[in-house]
């Protein structure tokens, strides 16, 4: 982040001055760009905890014990535990296919993996309708054989996956990508099998990217509206997340239930950016070390892994 | 194996294989089935049904106000990127962080929170009012909400090729006489260029399909107010599934152009940074 310091570092002043802009415009563009943040990100995020904190500490509490309030909780901790682990393993597999391999047809496979991103989460919830739903493809065989997916918990879970899919894979494929495969060539040599490899170097080397991604991953299932609100059926206490309840409480007026609720969910972005900062440290003490220390574990066993390839 | 394939470690095809059943059960198929339906409708009732006045009112608005936020972010999100890599304030690693909020935060939470602070009585909206500005409730209201949700895509996209950037370049630039004004004119900015318009195009798809944080402060009044994807919300909440199946075509297409050139974007991004 603070490449550009880093890179001026001990010059003249002199040099530094020609590339650098004068005060004066440094200081309107650091304005200009903390207020559009101030007024677009940090204004909302404030008002969350402002509002649910609005009638005091008292209120807050009652707002988060009320009973379908903690059913909503429930729910949502149910899908994202199903989803978060589901995209998990793909993610571990996908990320080990497109960092490991070259094959034919890789970019179309890891365009068609991006797909979710890039489909509105109304159209997520849409094709779920329109396959399970009781007009749907399949409605008529499951509504005969007694299994209900839409306005139930299963579509949710469904469509939580679905806008979920590639959280994980993206960010472990990242840092797959960035580290190479010296260390995996070598514990080959030295007589290691493919599942050796991934529990003990793979996955301990992108174990910061492994992270963020789940817990990326997470705040996105817990977090989850359009898709879920289509398929749920909006049933209290049944088929309401804490997104669609918090949509409910705002609807009836009932602003400190409904930024109680919003609040919880607030603070799991936050818990989740502070995870990502932790992470972003880590991957750079870790590359930091491996230049400083040329004759260190980690290169060692890079300069090993690197003679029979 | 009968794929030719590069790369010695095994599992080539156990992970091909996972990643392939996956996709399909999770992805594929349901949007098969989206397509499927739209086959079955017929061609004839399903363009009558995504041209009908109220679809095409809410694509416009879509496509305008998408455009809006985007552009505002393509502004201010390299003015970020920039202040983020070259300069050092208070404060700096915590803004860095909080870009990526949009991410993180549920689209809910963000909608009632833009709408509680843009309504009339809200701290910014009672200020825009005080000029005769409404913002809850009306295009600028969504214009606020899909800026909200696209900031870190401009920012993340610029800030690496910005803190790759060779400062050689500039100091010759300077060097040859040419203003601080110039050489931004002239060097940083194209080699910026490529990846300024993949976050823009992240941006713009990004808001095209977005929901939660627009539901609240749009108002949603058919033909003024109402975006595309409440649209097909409303279609499915009467029941009229061919009417939803018809505009979430149009998006989905909408969407497949706007991946298609993200792609070609940032292949064009590589090789103008190698």
């Amino acid at each position: 982040m603070s490449g550009g310091v880093a890179g001026t570092f001990g010059r003249s002043t002199e040099r530094r001055h020609r590339v650098r802009e004068g005060r004066l415009l440094r200081g309107a563009l650091i304005f200009g760009a903390l207020s559009f943040l101030g007024i677009f990100l940090i204004a909302p995020l404030v008002t969350v905890f402002a509002s649910a904190f609005a009638k005091g500490f008292g209120a807050y509490v009652t707002a988060l014990s009320d009973p379908e309030t903690v059913s909503a909780i429930e729910l949502t901790l149910l899908a994202a535990g199903i989803a978060v682990p589901l995209n998990l393993v793909f993610g571990v597999a996908a990320a080990w296919l497109f960092a490991k391999y070259e094959f034919p047809g890789k970019n179309i496979l890891l365009t068609l993996v991006d797909l979710p991103f890039s489909v509105s989460p109304v159209i997520a919830g849409l094709v779920f309708v329109l396959l399970f739903g009781a007009q749907g493809w399949l409605g008529p065989w499951l509504s005969a054989h007694d299994v209900r997916i839409i306005f139930a918990v299963p579509g949710i879970v469904l469509a939580t996956i679905f806008v979920t899919f590639p959280m994980v894979a993206r960010e472990v494929l990242a840092v797959m990508q960035s580290q190479g495969n010296d260390e995996e060539e070598a514990a080959l040599t030295l007589g290691a099998s493919g599942w050796q490899i991934l529990f003990r170097v793979t996955l301990k080397k992108v174990r910061w990217g492994l992270l963020y991604g789940i817990i990326l991953c997470n705040a996105r299932a817990m977090g989850e509206f359009g898709a879920v609100s289509v398929v749920s059926g909006h049933i209290r206490g049944e088929t309401n997340t804490m997104p669609l309840h918090v949509e409910i409480l705002y609807n009836e007026y009932n602003f400190v239930a409904a930024f109680a609720v919003a609040s919880l969910l607030a603070m799991l972005a936050l818990v989740t950016l502070f995870i990502k900062k932790i992470a972003e440290w880590a991957a750079h003490a870790r590359s930091d070390a491996a230049e400083r220390a040329p004759l260190g574990e980690h290169s060692l066993s890079a300069t090993v892994g690197s003679t029979p390839s | 194996m009968f794929l030719r394939r590069r790369g010695v470690l095994p599992g080539f095809g156990l992970s091909l294989g996972y990643t392939v059943f996956y996709l399909g059960f999770i992805v594929l198929l349901p949007l098969g089935a989206l397509i499927l339906k739209a086959s079955s409708v017929g061609l004839v009732d399903l363009y009558r049904s995504a041209t009908e006045t109220r679809a095409l009112s809410a694509y416009w608005l879509s496509l305008y106000t998408s455009l809006a936020g985007a552009s505002l972010n393509a502004v201010f999100g390299l003015m970020l990127a920039w202040v983020l890599v070259r300069y050092e304030f208070p404060g700096k690693s915590i803004v860095d962080a909080l870009v990526d909020l949009p991410f993180a935060l549920p689209t809910a939470v963000a909608g009632i929170a833009l709408t509680t602070v843009y309504a009339e009585n809200g701290v910014l909206g009672s200020m825009l009012g005080r000029v005769g500005v409404r913002a809850a409730f009306t295009p600028l209201g969504i214009i606020i909400a899909l800026t909200f949700v696209g900031i870190p895509f401009v920012v993340r996209t610029v800030q690496p090729v910005l803190e790759d950037l060779d400062d050689d370049v500039e100091e010759a630039a300077a060097i040859l006489g040419a203003t601080r004004f110039q050489t931004f004119a002239r060097v940083i900015f194209p080699a910026l260029l490529p990846s300024l318009l993949t976050g823009f195009a992240l941006a713009l798809a990004r808001a095209l399909g977005e929901y939660g944080s627009v539901v609240f402060i749009s108002g949603n009044m058919p033909r003024r107010t109402e975006i595309a994807p409440v649209l097909i919300v409303t279609k499915l909440e009467q029941y009229d599934y061919t009417g939803a199946t018809a505009i979430a075509s149009v998006m989905l297409g909408a969407s497949f152009l706007l991946l298609l050139l993200v792609n070609l974007l940032s292949r064009w991004a590589r090789r103008a940074e190698t």
